[in-house]
């Protein structure tokens, strides 16, 4: 490795100021920092720090990633030789590789996009890269639909990054979640691509396949339009549970983000106060509507579907345990990230449920809790404000 | 038995080099300096010029914002040097000590027969005033003005930390009476807080309501107490006084001479085992006699005071004036080939991405090195578990930063010091300068009054 260090030391005068790849000096900066943690010391304040910085925390969080991406991976393969030989089960391998092959250029589309404008605005700004789009980068494609074309990917991932990200300062100072302004940025610009069964050129949405292979009455909608529509489910609570149904790409199995959220809780690195409350608003919503259900509205089926439903099908628990956890755009107090979390649940399922148009809730609903996050933290800093006041006094 | 409080929040970070409860012998220092930039937002007035004769409690300088508090010499010998900075600003007054020791004598007697103006004349007159720290802004007390209460912190949580039970038990006598004499000052209390479950000496002292305080660091930092204890409100104003300090002011009216006694542990990992033991000293004593033989060969940093608050000072450097812990660490100017991902050694942290929070009591020997690079605010709630106070970190340092004085003050900035959170700039993931940040929201408030 000293070798390798020695290297790097002997290029590095030409990134410097004055020197011919000046203009690439983020670009080495990052590199060099990302090989080598700098020997720089303490020199005032404290003399000593602790060993956690923002790489190893981010590296976490696309770690806990890695089982929702894997699924997803062979979710996709499995998705497509169901819908055109559902007799015949596939191979392990066979539907990892197929998926492989669909997945892996949308996040290599995703990464090289949104890496290139990062590098290009700290270059222009002088900052340094920081590491939140290892994150963002990842995430973009896991919540896309697996037959999203890739310039859409290109053009979602640089709206994120530039007008959700960077007009604010960069990393830090956004206030909505980068990866979910990409997917909204495209669900509202090509909303044929996004949602529904067909898209406006007849292909599958949710699976990749061509229409002429794909076996007789199998249906390409995904559980939630479903519900929606008010049609009959045609996956049960377990499948949905695993997350062997139609969807975007990480968002199906609500297992595989239990075992991120396992994982961004135990290193304390995901908030547990909003998974565990947005979990909870889900299920209290969902609940509260089944009694109501019956009451107010007995012919809105929607509103009959047992309120776990809720947390297992669509993007819920993918949302709750990945994009909602973005300390950036969330509640920053604690008691803030239980009540923020609460509604993201509640907003959730009232979305789903009430707005036919938008099946999918949970994107729309962490939106609009991103931009009320710092009202709900004005009040909980406002009431720390009132009883020092008040102590004051006595 | 007082008060009892008990704190979760916090973190003991465990360090090799612990100095052991024996006072070791060292050859009496020859220089002595005072340094002036230990006493923050004050100005120094000289009384003195290289070649001045000086006895131990002779005034070296006075405070220009409040005249009547002189910093004196705390040996006597002969004024060698006035070191100057940018700006002229003076750095330290040095003084050559005589073998054989002189001292100024004051009015001395028992406080208790004392009136407070008599008690405040002797400690302003000798220099032991410059020992009462006031709350807000954690500088010297102004004369003019009654605190509330005064707050006496019996133990150290800071990694390394001297014992003060252990400096303390033979000179009962003399903490008995300095707090006699602090009491003369405060129309309130004095609170002497003591940690839980030890045996501690101090826990006879009259005149004195006890406080058994548990917990973590940094339950043992009289900021942390105050905000658990009598919170100060709007406008309210604190002393607190080093516990050693106490005895030195109680010795000051039992002899009618100030002899500023610092007894200091010597510690750190780079410290040889055989040295890592208590010292006698005096206030700005020079520590080369102390550390020249005792340390290993390794690049390392001498800390005048422990690893979170202390000074950065060199071989032939001077204890501080507030400091009784001399702490000696490797320095980690050496890369780290992916460090972030596979750290080469073990280093201690909050973070459970460390398998570290398995083992909780395993000491480290740590360096100096970042660990990573400065980053803006991304990670939350981190602060908060080590910030034991009803005060939310992040929001204070944000509003700071923000120059916003109205939201600093109502956020709680004049409870702390940088000591209380220099806890959270130890775990900040984003490698944030805190300390500094809330000294410039402190200096700004008494700038804006």
């Amino acid at each position: 490795m000293k070798f390798l260090h020695k290297q790097l030391e002997k290029v590095k005068p030409n990134f410097e100021k004055g020197g011919k790849l000046y203009f690439l000096h983020s670009t080495f900066d990052a590199i060099e920092t990302f090989l080598f943690v700098p020997g720089e010391t303490t020199h005032k304040g404290v003399h000593i720090r602790d060993g956690i910085d923002l790489k190893r925390t981010m590296f976490t969080v696309v770690i806990a990633m890695l089982p929702v991406m894997l699924f997803g991976m062979w979710n996709v393969g499995y998705q497509h030789y169901m819908a055109t030989d559902p007799t015949v089960a596939p191979a392990l391998m066979d539907c990892i590789g197929y998926g492989l092959l669909q997945v892996l250029p949308i996040v290599i589309v995703s990464y090289g996009v949104g890496l290139g404008i990062e590098f290009f605005f700290c270059q222009i700004n002088g900052h340094k890269v920081n590491e939140g789009f290892l994150v963002t980068g990842l995430l973009i494609p896991l919540c896309l639909p697996p037959t999203i074309p890739l310039w859409m990917v290109a053009v979602g991932t640089a709206f994120a990054v530039i007008i959700g990200k960077e007009v604010f300062g960069g990393t830090g100072m956004n206030l909505l979640n980068p990866a979910l302004t990409a997917r909204v940025f495209l669900f509202f610009a090509y909303p044929a691509f996004m949602s529904g069964e067909y898209r406006a050129d007849q292909e599958y949405v949710w699976f990749s396949a061509n229409r002429a292979d794909v076996a007789d009455g199998f249906s390409g909608a995904t559980m939630l339009s479903q519900a929606s529509e008010g049609k009959e489910l045609s996956f049960s609570a377990w499948d949905a549970f695993i997350g062997v149904i139609p969807g975007s790409i990480g968002e199906t199995s609500t297992l595989a983000c239990l075992i991120g959220a396992l994982i961004l809780i135990a290193t304390g690195v995901g908030s547990w106060r909003i998974i565990a409350s947005t979990f909870i608003g889900g299920a209290v919503m969902g609940w509260l509507l089944n009694v109501l259900g019956p009451i107010v509205a007995p012919d809105n089926a929607f509103m009959a579907l047992p309120f776990y439903y809720h947390l297992i099908i669509g993007g819920f628990a993918f949302g709750a345990v990945y994009m909602a956890t973005d300390p950036v755009s969330a509640a920053q107090t604690s008691k803030g990230k239980w009540v923020y979390g609460f509604l993201i649940g509640v907003l959730c399922v009232l979305i789903r449920v009430f707005n036919p148009a938008y099946p999918e809730g949970m994107m729309l609903a962490i939106l609009f809790m991103n931009v009320m996050a710092p009202l709900v933290d004005y009040f909980v800093i406002n009431a720390n404000k009132k009883r020092r006041l008040a102590r004051a006094t006595v | 038995m007082g008060k009892t409080i008990k704190l979760k929040k916090g973190y003991n970070i465990n360090l090799v080099g612990e100095a052991s409860l024996v006072v070791g012998s060292a050859d009496a220092p020859k220089t002595y300096a005072i340094k002036p930039t230990d006493f923050k937002g004050l100005t120094p007035k000289l009384k003195v010029e290289v070649g001045s004769e000086v006895k131990a409690g002779t005034p070296l300088f006075f405070i220009k914002e409040m005249p009547e508090i002189m910093i004196t010499s705390p040996v006597s010998g002969e004024v060698i040097e006035i070191n100057r900075g940018a700006k002229r600003v003076i750095l330290d007054i040095k003084v050559l000590a005589d073998s054989k020791m002189a001292f100024e004598q004051f009015t001395s007697g028992n406080p208790d027969g004392m009136d407070a103006a008599g008690v405040k004349q002797t400690l302003l007159n000798s220099g032991a005033w410059a020992t009462i720290k006031q709350r807000p802004f954690g500088k010297i007390a102004n004369p003019e003005e009654s605190p509330k209460n005064i707050f006496i912190s019996g133990f150290d949580s800071a990694p390394l930390a001297p014992d003060y039970g252990f400096i303390l038990k033979d000179r009962m006598e003399h903490f008995q009476w300095g707090i006699n004499a602090l009491k003369k000052l405060t129309a309130g209390s004095i609170f002497l807080s003591l940690p839980t479950g030890v045996n501690s000496p101090l826990t006879s002292t009259k005149n004195v309501e006890v406080v058994n305080v548990s917990g973590p660091h940094p339950a043992g930092n009289v900021g942390v107490q105050i905000h658990h204890i009598a919170p100060l409100g709007k406008g309210d104003i604190v002393w607190a006084v080093n516990p050693e300090d106490v005895a030195n002011i109680g010795k000051l009216f039992k002899d009618g001479t100030y002899d500023a006694i610092h007894t200091v542990a010597l510690c750190g990992s780079e410290v040889n085992e055989g040295a890592r033991k208590y010292y006698t000293l005096k206030k700005g004593a020079c520590i080369d006699t102390l550390v020249s033989n005792n340390l290993s060969e390794v690049n390392s940093r001498i800390i005048s005071g422990n690893v979170l608050t202390g000074t950065k000072v060199e071989q032939n450097g001077y204890l501080g004036f507030y400091d009784r812990q001399i702490t000696v660490i490797p320095e980690g100017n050496d890369p780290e080939f992916i460090g972030w991902l596979v750290p080469s050694y073990a280093r201690p942290s909050i973070s459970k991405t460390f398998l570290s929070f398995l083992t909780p009591n395993k000491k480290y020997k740590v360096n100096t090195n970042m660990h990573g690079e400065e980053r803006a605010f991304v990670v939350t709630g981190e602060y908060e578990k080590v910030l034991p106070m009803d005060i939310y970190p992040q929001h204070l340092f944000k509003a700071i930063l923000a120059n916003d004085i109205e939201a600093m003050e109502s956020l709680g900035l004049l409870e702390i010091d940088e000591e209380d959170i220099a806890l959270c700039e130890f775990v900040c993931t984003s490698k944030m300068p805190l300390q500094q940040i809330v000294r410039e929201g402190l200096d700004l408030i008494e700038k804006e009054g």
